[in-house]
């Protein structure tokens, strides 16, 4: 039981580590001054989430990993973030829209969560989904805003969805880990949270003047671990390079 | 600044407080009422597009997430004021975010105060 | 400091006898520690002075975020990346204070923007310097903040309303930020061979331009003279300096790194300490624009500013289209 529970928790915990980082980036450099302080929020959100998840995940594992020793010293094939959270920022549409359909999902596996027959699973999904769902709120604001905005912002946000929507599928996919997390009451199966997000996510575009990509293809590897895409890499040897460099130190 | 001593600031074009321009979000008064029942009270302005993002931003740049308290936002340009004397607000970061308060870092009694 | 060699009106300061009755109620008003509010009358110079000195001290927090920024994807533990994100955050909250206290002035952030953007107004020579090492990130917080808390903690007196309230609430935060930057540069000091030296590197790259952010000598400044008349200005530059570094060398000592600087010793007939001045020809370089990292941060400033155009447009028209709507509705 501990190692499927120990993937789902690496699951949970890299999706925030990874789009907690890939938000971070932007820290000084948003359009303006109160998205640049509402995106660091928001960061700090994901940054404080995944030290629960992994921490949790090392204590499962037994072997005496913390949150950081599975933050800065795991490669790119042990990461089991999904494919979304590391796709690059691009213009500020495309990470908000990013954001946008992370949050919806992330909203709707928090709060089945919280019924985990899992203590403590149930306990940092409660603590996440009152950040989680603040997340929510902004960015679909913003996406309406800027899908209804000027022609330019319109068009900037059409193209943000129709780039990440291929890596929306690979959210709700089921695979031997779900399985045995749904077998133990504690966690949900990803397929069952797709009907309520499908509905959000047509009444958010159709406000955004939004159109939802015809095509249901989806990219998969990240959350298995069996093929991320290349930026993983590059973030990773950004992220882990200090922890790498000087194994022996303290920080 | 570009030399030891350039000339104090002239602005080319100074606009009476409040007042939106054709592509600045419009500027607002923003006033929190805290957890212990207190009335709301003026804490600073910030600019947002409307009084829904008004409210939003207030909530991430004035409480950073503070749980349980109650925000308003008044456009400034709507506000007819005196010339009241007010004392500085103070703010309180976020519970949980501990490292933001100065006593998170222990630092020895003999480096002397900071 | 943040705001370096803020020029006034360059006239001298005027005796109360040779004010008009609204310029002398103005002054004795500020004489007995009162505060000027937005809507209360003031001399022009006064306005000017403070949108400038203010304007300044706004950039320079915004344009600060950017060399801190530099280690946010780089920091070592999820911990020290959340400290300083929020430090970095606490900046732009920083600016955006200074900014709105500004703004009571008569001119608008946009202007403001502008005006930094196309280098008509200036930001602190300190983030001009690159930030190099993780040791950097201690040596800022702890010498940059440190030079910077000495000049806000009595500007939260300054005589102006809005500048004051605003400095409140900045020097309650500023306390978070330099105690960071000190327990990261104790960890480092106290860490493997690596690390000490990155901290000693840091502190030798950051010890004179901290002591610029002071700015020269201005005992004969006629400017810093009026500025002090109007209480927006509230010590010497020197007096700060001083200061600044009579604090700091105990510190260095204590965390066992040396100050890069063979004249500094303890005066004790004057109870301070003795020091070198910076390179001041350097200082007049990194104002006119040469600082090793200048062109860098006019073109990051300038990139995220042109880069979230539409965003701004975008939010804006969206706002503009939903007012419409109701009002049509009603």
């Amino acid at each position: 039981m501990s190692e499927p529970l120990f993937e789902f928790l690496c699951r949970m915990g890299d999706n925030t580590l990874v789009l907690g980082h890939r938000v971070s980036e932007w820290c000084g450099v948003a359009p303006v001054l109160e998205e640049d302080i509402a995106l660091a929020n928001t960061a700090l959100d994901l940054i404080g989430q995944t030290t629960l998840w992994l921490n949790l995940a090392g204590e499962v594992e037994g072997k005496g990993r913390d949150a950081d020793a599975l933050a800065f010293r795991r490669d790119v094939w042990e990461f089991r973030n999904v494919l979304l959270v590391e796709q690059p920022n691009g213009d500020f549409g495309q990470t908000m829209m990013r954001q946008f359909l992370f949050d919806l999902w992330h909203k709707g596996m928090l709060t089945a969560l919280q019924d985990s027959s899992h203590d403590q699973i149930a306990a940092i999904a409660e603590k996440s989904l009152k950040e989680v769902t603040y997340h929510l709120e902004r960015t679909t604001d913003t996406v309406v805003g800027l899908g209804d905005g000027t022609d330019e912002s319109h068009d900037r946000m059409q193209n943000a969805l129709d780039r990440l929507y291929p890596f929306v599928g690979e959210m709700f996919v089921s695979d031997a880990i779900d399985t045995a997390m749904m077998a133990e009451g504690i966690a949900p199966d990803p397929a069952d949270l797709r009907p309520a997000f499908d509905a959000r996510l047509d009444e958010v575009l159709s406000d955004a003047t939004l159109i939802r990509p015809t095509s249901d293809f989806a990219h998969k590897g990240g959350k298995s671990g069996q093929r991320h895409s290349e930026h993983l890499g590059h973030m990773l040897s950004q992220m882990q390079w200090l922890q790498r460099a000087y194994p022996d130190a303290t920080w | 600044m570009s030399s030891p001593e350039s000339g104090s600031y002239d602005a080319t074009e100074a606009a009476p407080h409040g007042k939106p321009r054709a592509t600045e979000w419009p500027l607002w008064e923003v006033f929190i009422r805290g957890q212990h029942g207190l009335s709301h009270r003026h804490v600073g302005s910030l600019h947002a597009a409307d009084a829904e993002s008004a409210i939003k931003n207030a909530r991430d740049v004035y409480t950073r997430r503070n749980e349980g308290v109650s925000i308003w936002v008044v456009e400034a340009a709507a506000i007819a004021a005196s010339s009241p004397e007010e004392k500085g607000p103070l703010y309180e970061p976020s519970n949980d975010k501990v490292y933001r308060h100065p006593t998170f870092f222990d630092i020895p009694d003999d480096v002397g105060a900071m | 400091m943040y705001a370096q060699m803020i020029k006034s009106t360059g006239k001298g300061v005027k005796s109360l006898d040779e004010m008009d009755p609204e310029e002398r109620a103005f002054q004795e008003r500020i004489n007995a520690g009162g505060k000027i509010e937005p809507k209360d009358w003031m001399p022009d110079g006064y306005r000017k002075t403070l949108i400038r000195q203010i304007g300044q001290h706004a950039h320079s927090e915004i344009v600060g975020q950017l060399p801190e920024g530099n280690w946010i994807t780089r920091a070592p533990t999820l911990e020290r990346k959340a400290i300083l994100l929020a430090k970095v955050q606490d900046e732009a909250g920083h600016g955006l204070y200074l900014y709105c206290a500004a703004e009571t002035l008569g001119v608008s952030r946009d202007q403001l923007t502008r005006d930094l953007l196309s280098g008509k107004m200036k930001y602190s020579s300190i983030f001009n310097y690159p930030t190099l090492t993780w040791a950097d990130m201690g040596a800022v917080g702890w010498l940059v903040d440190g030079a910077a808390i000495m000049n806000q903690v009595p500007l939260q007196r300054t005589s102006y309303g809005p500048y004051a309230r605003a400095m409140v609430r900045i020097c309650k935060e500023e306390s978070f930020h330099q105690r960071q930057g000190f327990d990261i540069m104790m960890k480092m000091a106290n860490g493997n061979e690596a690390q000490r030296k990155m901290a000693q590197d840091a502190l030798n790259r950051f010890w004179y331009p901290s002591l610029m952010m002071f700015g020269p000598s201005d005992k004969e400044s006629v400017h810093s003279a009026q500025s002090m008349a109007w209480k927006i200005k509230m010590n010497t530059n020197d007096e700060l300096r001083q200061k600044f570094v009579d604090q700091t060398a105990p510190q260095a000592a204590y965390l066992g790194l040396t100050i890069p600087d063979e004249h500094l010793e303890w005066n004790e007939e004057r109870g301070s300490y003795d020091f070198s001045e910076p390179d001041w020809e350097e200082f007049f370089d990194v104002l006119q624009g040469n600082g090793p990292c200048s062109v860098d941060r006019m073109e990051a400033r300038n990139k995220a500013w042109d880069d979230g155009r539409w965003v701004r447009e975008g939010l804006l028209a969206h706002a503009e289209k939903k007012r419409a709507r109701k009002m049509a509705a009603e």
